[in-house]
């Protein structure tokens, strides 16, 4: 049976002035990667901040890693919780060596796994440097270390990658991809999803307040049934004979020169067009399919509940 | 505890590096040098102790003083980490609030001691040393006022942190810490002494009056210092009032351990009911 580390039951939180998030019903199995995605105000730092125990649901019940947040007693499972928020924030007179060993302490933590994680993210040459001093990438990077002190099972990342180069993201996601072969259950809530549709299991498609859409990256590709496009390069000149049989398997064409022909086909007949292309045999050089990209399954779920 | 002290000990070593504990030590250290070798110079030759004459100079000054550097260190401890968006990640860790408050208010109250033993002590060592010599009543006398500072400064550190557990902004507390001083400082005094006036001890029994000073710890300290000891009595005209007081003075430190208790749990209890 399928372990989650966080199952949230019909949650709710309304403020007098709003409504954060209504009627959640999400969980996440054991050493999933779990992206959530969606607007500003969608409801996702509301959910984060549920799953920590720091706001109190108005309805529904929480269970993460087997213990309720509103037991105010039963804090230590917190031990096996990093949480990296969105603007995370130290004292800023502090050297990163101090804050790494602050926050260690209070996970008893040793100071040798502490500066063994600033090392792992790049920081051992800026361990006496203030945090005043740190860039935005550096800033960054201390949270992630402080999210990874205490050997987490669980690990929640708030927009973890905003201002890290090119070089420290792909590093992130390194760090990111050892951490879930130990088995470590991630919830990142990010926009940039063109880097999350590599990294996830599942995605969670938030909107005012609500989950619009969740399960694997293949479910809602079928949930939204959007068309596939496939870039077919053929012989040259051979693009319009090609193009009225296509047409008559029901593709549309959107793009055509005397090289390329882009086509959108519906998604249950995609297999029956790859038979058609093979049969076309030597006048297809290359088929290119293009599936539909996390981008774009954004779109038509917040769509559809802006709807 | 491990936590707590975990926690104490991180707001000693900020004190430490913005110079808290420096400013705020020579600052006392200053004060109490200046009113025991100026304060004292009309004492001439008269056979005053010059370290209890500066007792009870301090006792006045440092009613002002103490409770507005508590209130500084403190107006901002949790409302200010809450702004600054430290608490929310400090809230994540296996934590529970009340060991936030408690670190906090020991490491606070740590800072105070220090600075009130380094300040005060100097001063006193150098009055000990250099006029006539000390006797061991002075020393005592001396050693009382360092003790009631810290009950004083810590009473008002605990006044702070409810301060800033109530108010959702730095400014708000801010201001807020600015009025209880002005409270408990200047005002609450005067409105006791405009009502005695006006009561020209009709229905006003002196009784009610000692009693009424408990409810301020500024007051509580006055009556510790002043009337605590009979040579300091004396010295600050207090002696017929003390003579006369229903209150004995352990009632004074009592009512400034509320001071420091009640408050701080109200601050517990509201910082663990609130949302971050």
């Amino acid at each position: 049976m399928i372990k989650n580390s966080i199952i949230l039951k019909n949650v709710s939180k309304h403020y007098p002035s709003h409504k954060a998030v209504t009627d959640i019903n999400f969980s996440v199995p054991e050493g999933c990667l779990m992206a959530l995605v969606g607007h500003n105000g969608a409801g996702k730092t509301t959910l984060m901040k549920l799953i920590l125990g720091l706001v109190q649901p108005t309805a529904g019940s929480l269970s993460i890693l087997g213990h309720d947040p509103k037991d105010k007693t039963a804090f230590h499972y917190r031990n096996a919780i990093g949480f990296l928020p969105e603007n995370v924030a130290f004292d800023a007179n502090m050297t990163g060596k101090e804050l790494i060993s602050f926050y260690a302490s209070l996970k008893g933590e040793t100071k040798f796994r502490s500066l063994e994680l600033m090392d792992i993210v790049g920081l051992s040459d800026a361990l006496n440097r203030r945090y005043k001093t740190y860039s935005k990438g550096m800033k960054q990077r201390l949270g992630l270390a402080q999210a990874l002190l205490g050997k987490p099972r669980l690990l929640l990342l708030d927009e973890p990658t905003s201002g890290l180069d090119p070089a420290a993201r792909q590093h992130f996601y390194d760090i990111i991809r050892d951490l879930r072969k130990d088995g470590v259950t991630i919830l990142l809530c990010s926009h940039v999803l063109t880097e999350l549709e590599a990294q996830t299991d599942a995605v969670t498609v938030m909107n005012s307040g609500r989950i619009v859409a969740s399960g694997s990256l293949e479910d809602l590709r079928t949930q939204a049934d959007l068309p596939l496009s496939l870039r077919i390069t053929v012989k040259e000149g051979m693009t319009k004979q090609i193009a009225q049989p296509l047409q008559n398997q029901n593709a549309t064409i959107t793009f055509m020169n005397g090289k390329h022909l882009e086509i959108e086909c519906a998604p249950s007949s995609k297999m029956a067009m790859l038979r058609h292309l093979g049969e076309l045999g030597s006048l297809i050089e290359d088929v290119e399919l293009q599936n539909t990209s996390l981008d774009q399954l954004y779109a038509v779920f917040s769509d559809q509940r802006g709807q | 505890m491990k936590t707590i002290w975990i926690i104490a000990l991180k707001e000693l070593k900020d004190a430490l590096r913005n110079r808290w504990i420096i400013a705020a030590s020579c600052l006392l250290a200053v004060l109490a040098l200046s009113l025991a070798f100026v304060g004292t110079a009309p004492v001439g030759g008269a056979k005053i102790s010059t370290m209890q004459v500066t007792v009870v100079s301090l006792s006045s000054l440092s009613v002002f003083l103490v409770p507005l550097i508590s209130l500084m260190l403190s107006y901002d401890s949790i409302v200010g980490e809450v702004e600054r968006g430290s608490m929310l990640l400090l809230l994540t860790y296996p934590i529970n609030r009340w060991q936030i408050i408690l670190g906090k208010f020991l490491g606070h109250t740590l800072i105070l001691s220090i600075a009130t033993l380094l300040g005060y002590g100097a001063a006193g060592f150098l009055i000990g040393f250099s006029s006539n010599g000390a006797s061991l009543q002075d020393w005592l006398v001396f050693g009382s006022l360092i003790a009631s500072t810290v009950l004083l400064g810590s009473a008002f550190l605990s006044i702070g942190y409810l301060l800033s557990v109530c108010v959702k902004e730095r400014a708000t507390a801010m201001g807020l810490a600015v009025a209880v001083w002005l409270l408990f400082v200047l005002l609450f005094d005067m409105a006791v002494l405009g009502a005695l006036v006006v009561d020209q001890g009709e229905n006003i029994k002196s009784d009610f009056v000692n009693f009424l000073l408990l409810f301020n710890p500024a007051d509580s300290f006055r009556l510790l210092n002043l009337t605590g000891f009979d040579s300091t009595a004396a010295l600050s005209g207090m002696s017929s009032i003390a003579g006369r007081a229903v209150l004995p003075v352990q009632y004074a430190i009592v009512a400034l351990v509320g001071w420091i208790t009640l408050p701080l749990l109200l601050s517990g209890y509201l910082f663990s009911r609130r949302e971050i």
